[in-house]
Order: structure tokens, then C-alpha cells, then sequence
């Protein structure tokens, strides 16, 4: 053991940590971390001694005390006698809903405006030319206060369509109200529905699922293992006769037959909106700040996505689309069948980051009064228990998690659609 | 204070507050500044007029305050806070004091740790709505569309009232007034709760201020006066005294139009004390002899604040009623100054 460490010993100089370069970056490294941790253990105490002097220790107990506020949206049954924690998860669906909707909305916009914008119809490509420049060169915030104001000032009350002189009225057959607080669509009702299963009792965790939407999703899986059937045995004909026989009408009819009757055992019906007192009652209701929130991300974030379609696209070199085009294919079909796929390549992992992006966004809920988990976590419940720090430290977390989970989901998918060298 | 500029970047302000705790008075002395917490604009309580200077029930405490510490009604800087960021501000030392048509309860006393340091507007919780709504009680807005401020008691309250009466509503959260205003005009919510008093300031403000009503109903109390940080009593006098000086001083008869003349000296000792002409009430404060009538100076006593803001005789016609001496019947009571 001497014989090796003895004569590293005798050359050593403390300088060396600095001047030679087989020291120098773990020197540095060792460095930046030790500062690392002084700063990070300086910032815990230092919060600890304020709060300590404020008389404030770190406590979630708030988290169970009755929240005392009332959540307009909500997707699970809540009232103001729950606790703040259940108030956290409302808002967190919440957050979800307009994260979830906005990520498709913006990139079936995304893509449609990249494509267009690579048209060879000049002022097609000029128009989502300005489109691009002018949503994402504004800050996303103005959007969302912007589609607000115009909703509650354009868009009728529901006071009118109340009346003989209504000057409002509802749409598609009196089955849609478009009003300033929101649009009203009808909503699938049961009247002979198999009920719900209640799971986790009185908890702040407690929440339904429906029978009904368990019953339909079976049949639908059934349905699509028969259309597989068809498919596999469409397939084995074509391989053995060069024949492919015709099976769409049987794969729609294994999909619609059997839900079709599965509803019409349940009593599938709609509920219509309908203006009753102050407001319209029945259908289901998106309220104006969902709406606003919604559209504005999505237009937002649908402009970053054009650009990064755009650029998968070129990406995929010119020799491809003229292989496919001497193959005789459309260039409809050259675009979905040969660009796209490849390009998807490129376009994936800045596709993520633009997820991200759009749900963290989510959190200017506050601007419209949309109650996701900043609105109720970190706003109400902070405001009214001034626990800043824990409401802070959870929000953080919470988003955290969504990111993290958007991202393992994302790059699954990546791995899927990933072009396997061979 | 380098603490605070961290912390405010990692958005956990308030938690430096131990820094700012003690020695207010001196702090506000040496900047010669004070720094006072107002409404983002409640025309009447505070609100900045054409010019930029602030005006309003509210704003004049922070300048009685100004004038009583540094001698100057204008060494104000008002700080725009909403329901929510009120506290925070305080807390973090942001703000010397609040004075926001704030209501003191007892978690924002002992849990959010503020000094109270007494009621400049006894009030209670109102609805206003349109007329032409047909609604003449509260208990008729089954179903209806509700808009509130939050970060505030009045949405817990709402809650509770709805609740308890068995009828049910539709929450529109806003930040702030002016949210609430645009909207209800809109009729984007059927209704708009709040103090009653922000209510008929609110109303005030409008194009067509008769098309609307108050219901009769205000279901809660809500006492609203201006607050400090907890920890520092010799500041929380400061306030506290200054807001009773412009009370006693309506009760003693002390208005801006006689002040001279009565710091000339009266027969009536607590007058003499209160004007710093006779006793050291100023010096045991930590002020000059004159910080009363400095304050006093600045929009005259409670009386003459009340009626130039928000009176009967603006268009925002508040009555007395509960702000009334308790020498007529209301419920406003200044300790003796002695
Ligand atoms: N007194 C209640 C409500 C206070 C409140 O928010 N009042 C409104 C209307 S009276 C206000 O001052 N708004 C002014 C603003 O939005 O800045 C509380 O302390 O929570």
C-alpha cells in the first residue's frame, strides 16, 4: 500500500489543486459544491430563525381544518365544510382539465398551422406567418386577460334571454347557450343508470366512479379486440390471395352495434340547458374563465408548436418527399405517411418542453379567477391560513410532480417513435 | 434586509419579517418616508385622483400618521395592495402599516399576528344588485351568480350565509374592485358582495348609480380598522394614538377650523394634552409636542375625514349610524388622553 501511495506523496503540492489540470475541475467541483450547501443550509436557517420570531413553526395541520370557501368548478363533489386539503385536490383537477385540454387543442393547431405555413399557397404561409409572430411575440398573460375581457364584455348575460324581448337566444335547436358567464352545452344523462361506486368513504379523498362509463369503456375495449380480429384476418387473406377484403362497414359496425345498444339499455338521453332563476340550470356549463384560459394557452402555445413542426418538417431531407412522389403518392399523402412519421423524430422532444410550458402557464389562472391549485392552494387557502411557506413548498411540489410525470410520458413515447437503427 | 430581497426571490416573502419586527418609528424616521398600505382603488376610502394624490377615509389615516411622525402629510408612500397581497406586504415589512378597509378578526389578531390597533369603520357585509334584478332580499338569490373578492372574510362569510339559508350560488372570484365593478356591470355575476361601505363607494362610481340597490340583509361584522405588524408596541401606539386623536378630537371639539386657536391654549386640560400645550404625551411617544395637532392638521378630526370622504353630503352618502361618538349613540370611544 505504501509503494503506491508513497511517491504520489513526496510530489504533491497544495498549488497543484489549482495549477494542475488532473486536479483542477474536482478542486473547482469540490468548491462550487461546499458553496452549494453553505448557501442552501444558510437559506434553511435563516428561514427557520424568521419564522421563529414570527412565531410561525411549519405546520400542515391547516391542511385538515374545515377550508370555508366555495370552489365554483369542481369535478369532484366538494362544499365549504370540506378541508382545505380536499379544496387542494379541486384545484388540482382543475389545473389538470386546462392543462390536458389545451395540450391537444395546441397541437392539433400547432400542427396544422406548421403545415400550412411550409404551403406553397403564398398567402396561406403568410397568414400563419403573422399567426406565429403575433401569439408568441405577446406575453400569454395579456392573451388570457385579453379573451376575458372580450367574453364578458361581447357575449350576452343570461339576463337576455329572459323574456318576451329577449335579445339573446340559444343555439343548434335551444340546445346551447352562449352567454358571458360561460357556454352551456346539453350533457349525457342516464335515466337507467347502474349508479356509482363511492371509494374511500367521508375522506378528504373520497370520490365516484361511474358505472355507466365503466360499462361503456368494457364494450368499447371489446369492440376494438374484435375490429383487431377483422383486421388480422383481413390481413392473412391479403397474404395468401393478394386480395384485401373490404371490412370497414364490419369494424364500424363491431364498434357502433354494441355501445349503441349498451346506451340504449342505460337510457342514454341528454340533458339540455335550460334558463332557470339567474342562470341557466342543466347541460354542462364551461365556465367563461375556463374558456379563456383555455383558448389563450392554446392559441399561445399552438404558435410555439407550428414553429417546431415546421421545423421537424424541413428537417426531413427533400430526397424523401421526390422518392415518394416518383412512388406516386399524393402529397397528402406524402406528408403523413413519409414526412410526418420521420419528422415526429425532431419533433418530439421540444414538443415536451411546450407541455410543460403550457401547464406551468396554467398557473396565470389567476387572472380570470379560474380556480386551479394556485387559485385555491396557493391562494385562497394560503390567504386565509397565512401559511405561506408549507402552501408555497406543496405547490412547488405539485407541479413539480405534473412535470415530471408529463415528461416520463412524453419520453416513453419518444423511445416508441424513435427510427430504429438497424 | 438583504434577507427579504432573497426570500421575495423565492416568492416565500413575509418569512423576513423578523428583521423588520422592532423599531418601526425609528425606520419610518430615517427613511422620512412612510411607507402605508391602500385599496389598488376604492373611490372615497383610497383611490388617486386626476393628479395622482391619493385621497379618501383610508388615505387619511396614513397622512394623520405622516404628519404626527415626520411632521408631513405627504411623506406617504402608498403601496396598492389587493385582498391578498396585504398581509404579505405587512408581514414582510413591505408596508409600515395597513390601512385597507381591513376587518380585524381574531386569526388575523393571533394566527397571522397583526396588531390591531382599533376600528376606524364599523360595517357589516352587504349585496348589491341591479334593480331591475327584482330581487329585494337576500334570501331570493337562490342560484344566482355571485361576485367576491378574494383573500377576503367577505368570501367565508358568504359561504356561510348561503349555507346556513339552505341556498346554493356561483362563485366568481376576483382580485380586485375594479375586476368586480367590470364584471357585475357586464352582468357577468348577478350580484356584487362586499362591506357595505366599499358597496356604496363602489355604486357611487357608476354611470347610473339608481339602477342599482343594497339589499336590506348584512350578514356579518366587519370592523375594519388599521393594522401593524405584531412585536412592535411602541409603532402599534404611534397608530393607535394618532387614530384617536382625530376621534377624541371631534368629541372634544377640535376642528381644522378652530386648531390654532385652541393650541393657543383652552380651560379644558385634555384638549391642552392632546395639542401638546400642556403635559408630554408627544414626548412619551417618542414624537414632538405637536404630533396631534399635526395630525389633526392634515383633514381635520374623524367628523370632518368622514364627511369630506364618504359623508352624506358626497355622492357615496354614507350616514353615521355605528361611526358615530358614543355620545350620540354610535359606537366610536377614545380612551382619555392622559
Ligand atoms: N373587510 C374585508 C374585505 C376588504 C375588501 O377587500 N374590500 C374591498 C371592497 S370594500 C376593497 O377594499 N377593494 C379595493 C381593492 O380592490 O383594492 C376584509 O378585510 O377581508
Amino acid at each position: 500500500m505504501s509503494t503506491l501511495t508513497d511517491p504520489q506523496k513526496e510530489s504533491f503540492r497544495l498549488s497543484m489543486l489549482l495549477y494542475d489540470s488532473r486536479y483542477r475541475s474536482a478542486t473547482i467541483q469540490v468548491v462550487a459544491l461546499i458553496g452549494f450547501i453553505i448557501l442552501v443550509g444558510w437559506l434553511i436557517y435563516n428561514t427557520s430563525q424568521n419564522l421563529a420570531a414570527l412565531g410561525k413553526g411549519i405546520d400542515f395541520g391547516y391542511l385538515v381544518e374545515p377550508a370555508g370557501y366555495d370552489i365554483n368548478q369542481r369535478l369532484l363533489e366538494y362544499s365549504s365544510r370540506d378541508t382545505h386539503f380536499r379544496a387542494a385536490i379541486i384545484g388540482l383537477l382543475n389545473t389538470l382539465v386546462v392543462a390536458l385540454l389545451g395540450c391537444i387543442t395546441a397541437t392539433v393547431l400547432g400542427v396544422v398551422i406548421g403545415v400550412l405555413r411550409l404551403s406553397n399557397n403564398w398567402l396561406v404561409s403568410r397568414i400563419m406567418a403573422v399567426y406565429v409572430e403575433t401569439f408568441r411575440n405577446i406575453p400569454v398573460l395579456l392573451w388570457i386577460v385579453l379573451a376575458m375581457a372580450i367574453m364578458i364584455e361581447t357575449l350576452p348575460s343570461p339576463k337576455a334571454f329572459r323574456g318576451d324581448n329577449a335579445t339573446a337566444s340559444m343555439m343548434l335547436n335551444d340546445s346551447v347557450a352562449i352567454t358571458n358567464r360561460g357556454v352551456y352545452v346539453p350533457e349525457p344523462l342516464f335515466s337507467r343508470g347502474l349508479g356509482d361506486i363511492h371509494l374511500f368513504g367521508n375522506s378528504s379523498i373520497r370520490f365516484d366512479i361511474s358505472l355507466d362509463l365503466i360499462a361503456i369503456l368494457i364494450v368499447l375495449a371489446a369492440s376494438i379486440w374484435a375490429v383487431n380480429r377483422v383486421k388480422h384476418r383481413a390481413d392473412k387473406i391479403q397474404d395468401s390471395t393478394g386480395d384485401r377484403p373490404a371490412t370497414w362497414y364490419l369494424q364500424l359496425g363491431l364498434i357502433v352495434v354494441p355501445v349503441g345498444i349498451l346506451l340504449a339499455i342505460l337510457g342514454f338521453h341528454f340533458g339540455y340547458p335550460e334558463l332557470k332563476g339567474f342562470n341557466f340550470k342543466g347541460g354542462t356549463h364551461f365556465r367563461n374563465s375556463l374558456i379563456a384560459l383555455w383558448l389563450a394557452l392554446s392559441l399561445y402555445t399552438a404558435a410555439f408548436i407550428a414553429e417546431i413542426v415546421r421545423a421537424g418538417i424541413m428537417a426531413i431531407s427533400k430526397g424523401q418527399t421526390e422518392a415518394a412522389e416518383a412512388l406516386g403518392l399524393r402529397s397528402g399523402k406524402i406528408m403523413s405517411l413519409v414526412v410526418l412519421p420521420q419528422a415526429l423524430r425532431v419533433i418530439i422532444p421540444p414538443l415536451i418542453s411546450n407541455y410543460l410550458n403550457l401547464t406551468k402557464n396554467s398557473s396565470l389562472a389567476i387572472a380570470v379567477g379560474y380556480m386551479d391549485i394556485t387559485g385555491t392552494l396557493g391562494g385562497i387557502t394560503m390567504n386565509q391560513t397565512g401559511r405561506e411557506l408549507e402552501s408555497i413548498l406543496l405547490m412547488m411540489l405539485v407541479y413539480l410532480s405534473i412535470s415530471l410525470s408529463i415528461s416520463a410520458v412524453m419520453n416513453w413515447y419518444n423511445e416508441s417513435v424513435k427510427l430504429e437503427e438497424r | 434586509m438583504n434577507k427579504s430581497i432573497l426570500f421575495g426571490a423565492l416568492t416565500v416573502a413575509g418569512l423576513a419579517a423578523g428583521a423588520a419586527a422592532a423599531g418601526t418609528l425609528d425606520d419610518v424616521k430615517a427613511r422620512g418616508k412612510l411607507n402605508c398600505g391602500v385599496t389598488t382603488g376604492l373611490v372615497g376610502f383610497a383611490a388617486p385622483d386626476a393628479n395622482g394624490k391619493w385621497n379618501g377615509f383610508d388615505v387619511s389615516l396614513c397622512r394623520a400618521v405622516a404628519a404626527a411622525v415626520l411632521g408631513d402629510e405627504n411623506a406617504v408612500e402608498f403601496v396598492p395592495t389587493t385582498g391578498k397581497t396585504r398581509f404579505t406586504a405587512l408581514a414582510s415589512g413591505e408596508i409600515d402599516m395597513l390601512a385597507r378597509n381591513t376587518t380585524w378578526t381574531f386569526s388575523r389578531d393571533v394566527d397571522l399576528k397583526f396588531t390591531f390597533v382599533g376600528v376606524n369603520y364599523y360595517d357589516g357585509q352587504g349585496f348589491l344588485v341591479p334593480k331591475d334584478l327584482g330581487v329585494s332580499s337576500a334570501k331570493d338569490l337562490d342560484g344566482a351568480t355571485v361576485c367576491i373578492q378574494t383573500g377576503t372574510t367577505t368570501e367565508l362569510n358568504l359561504s356561510d350565509y348561503f349555507r346556513v339559508n339552505n341556498i346554493s350560488y356561483e362563485p366568481v372570484p376576483i382580485e380586485t374592485n375594479a375586476e368586480g365593478q367590470q364584471q357585475f356591470l357586464a352582468g357577468a355575476c348577478d350580484v356584487y358582495t362586499t362591506d357595505a361601505s366599499g358597496l356604496a363607494a363602489t355604486r357611487a362610481t357608476f354611470e347610473n348609480p339608481d339602477d342599482y340597490v343594497l339589499l336590506p340583509e348584512i350578514i356579518s361584522k366587519e370592523p375594519l380598522g388599521p393594522l401593524v405588524r405584531h412585536g412592535d408596541d411602541e409603532w402599534g401606539d404611534v397608530v393607535r394614538w394618532t387614530l384617536y386623536a382625530l376621534v377624541s378630537a371631534e368629541e372634544l371639539g377640535v376642528t381644522s377650523a378652530n386648531l390654532s386657536e385652541m393650541t393657543a391654549g383652552t380651560n379644558n386640560p385634555e384638549i391642552n394634552r392632546l395639542l401638546g400645550t400642556e403635559g408630554t404625551l408627544g414626548d412619551m411617544l417618542g414624537l414632538d409636542a405637536g404630533w396631534a395637532k399635526a395630525a389633526i392638521a392634515v383633514g381635520g378630526n374623524y367628523g370632518e375625514i368622514f364627511a369630506k370622504n364618504i359623508g352624506e353630503e358626497t355622492p357615496i352618502g354614507l350616514a353615521r349610524g355605528l361611526n358615530a361618538q358614543w355620545t350620540e349613540g354610535g359606537l366610536l370611544y377614545s380612551p382619555p388622553f392622559r
